[in-house]
């Protein structure tokens, strides 16, 4: 099968358009989800700032958003879009549902990670008379980095999903070009171009997390 | 120098409530190193936990020097906590930071220079003899030299009274021997007052000066270690006294 001249430029901007809504919306996700994570993590029962109460809000919160089909969710974002850039339609527009989308799911993954950290070494950083914000940036976050950075990888590939559901309804990217012209316009060698390139994409990101997780694991045990 | 009266402390366990102290009352003088034996759930690692409030306890009071431990706010207690210095069976280093990372992190919760960390590190790691060790990763060390850095790092910031919970249970006879000796040396150097707890006579025996016995949750014999060996007053003792009298004759054996 060969690729027609015409489509080339399309998967060119497609591809940055996809890799500038990933970006921008993991690292607005992470903006979000790493403090809730860390919240869901100290102030569980006997954490080092325990408040269940406040542990059991921000976890019902955090499954409430997580609950909703990422399409809905879209749909019932799309007026704070507007509100915050201007529009609906577009890259930028599809960054505020596709961050808040995955923030609550990054939330979890990262609670997971800090979660791991052993209870003596927290003991050790609190005999030594550290306030909670050192304990978190100085021993929980570094101990549990290689965690920490497959999980956020777990949530670039699931966010590269979500911009292709986002392509649907007018976020532009891969998921668009394949479905208006791939499906659309039965253009199947789109449709194909496009998977082949969102397979690649996913592979680079999966190789580059294990990489650097697997990095720190080697350095630290 | 460290006092204790009433101390009591129960958890909730699903079988119900577990008295894990009960009404202990003991004074430990000033650069003493005063040893709690006791069989594991007798409750000697939930005295020692109290003393610095990594548990806390439901009534009683401890006075570590001139601050009672037991009155003090959050911060109150992050301030005393600087100045009781704690080692623990398992090590509880930082495998993401160096020898000389996990030793200035009291340093940096202590808010000193850059400087002054390096110079200050640099003397711990004498101390312990660890000098060549300053970039290597827990991972990379043996457990002796493990509980070293531990002890590097609890006595960073110069605590008046070291806690050392379990600190050698998890290390070889001759390993244990040469942190026995660091601790004794340190002792003497800084008149450092260390409070163990441990279920070995052995570690008593070398070098403790004093001693509580515990039995579910109730001290039931204190005094001089001599006078244990010499004099046991209960069953339990008497029967820590024995297993030690046949550890030695069969160390002797082999």
């Amino acid at each position: 099968m060969i690729l027609a001249n015409d489509v080339l430029p399309l998967l060119g901007v497609a591809v940055l358009e996809t890799t500038y809504m990933v970006v921008m919306s993991t690292l607005f996700a992470l903006l979000l989800g790493l403090p809730l994570g860390i919240a869901l993590v100290v102030t569980s029962d006997g954490h080092i700032s325990g408040l269940p109460n406040i542990h059991s809000a921000i976890s019902t919160v955090v499954n409430i958003f997580r609950s909703f089909p990422f399409i809905i969710l879209i749909v019932l974002i799309l007026p704070l879009s507007r509100w915050l850039v201007g529009t609906t339609l577009g890259s930028t527009a599809a960054v505020v549902p596709l961050a808040i989308g995955s923030a609550p799911f990054l939330a979890r993954l990262i609670e997971n990670s800090l979660k791991e950290v052993e209870k003596g070494k927290i003991e050790a950083a609190l005999s030594i008379g550290a306030k909670p914000f050192m304990i978190i940036w100085k021993v929980m976050i570094p101990e549990a980095l290689p965690s920490l950075i497959r999980g956020i990888t777990l949530a670039i590939i699931t966010i590269t999903g979500f911009t292709a559901t986002a392509g649907a309804i007018g976020a532009g990217g891969l998921g668009s070009l394949a479905i208006r012209f791939g499906y659309m316009r039965y253009r199947n060698d789109v449709l194909i171009a496009t998977v082949v390139v969102l397979v690649v994409m996913v592979e680079v990101i999966q190789w580059t997390g294990n990489f650097i997780a697997h990095w720190l694991e080697r350095k630290h045990h | 120098m460290i006092n204790i009266q009433g101390l009591s402390k129960t958890f909730n366990t699903a079988d119900g409530k577990v008295y894990a102290l009960r009404n202990i009352n003991l004074q430990i003088t000033e650069s003493d190193i005063f040893g709690v034996i006791g069989f594991s759930g007798a409750g000697k690692s939930t005295l020692i936990r109290c003393l610095n409030r990594l548990e806390e306890p439901d009534s009683g009071s401890i006075w570590i020097g001139n601050d009672e431990i037991t009155s003090l706010n959050k911060q109150q207690l992050r301030e005393a906590r600087k100045h009781i210095g704690m080692i623990f069976q398992h090590f509880n280093l930082f495998d993401s930071k160096t020898v000389f990372e996990n030793i200035a992190f009291p340093l940096e919760v202590a808010q000193f220079s850059k400087r002054q960390i390096r110079e200050r590190v640099e003397q711990l790691l004498d101390l312990v003899e660890l000098t060549e060790k300053t970039n290597a990763y827990p991972y990379q060390l043996s457990g002796g030299q493990k509980q070293r850095v531990g002890i590097a790092r609890a006595l960073a910031n110069n605590p008046a009274v070291l806690l050392s919970d379990e600190a050698t249970s998890a290390l070889d006879p001759k390993t244990t021997y040469s942190i026995l000796e660091l601790l004794k040396n340190i002792n003497q150097k800084f008149n450092l007052t260390i409070v163990l707890i441990t279920h070995e006579m052995d570690v008593l025996r070398r070098i403790c000066n004093h001693v509580a016995v515990i039995e579910d949750g109730s001290i039931t014999e204190m005094g001089s270690v001599h006078d244990l060996f010499t004099n046991p007053q209960t069953d339990t003792t008497r029967l820590f006294v024995q297993s030690d009298i046949e550890l030695q004759q069969n160390n002797y054996v082999i």
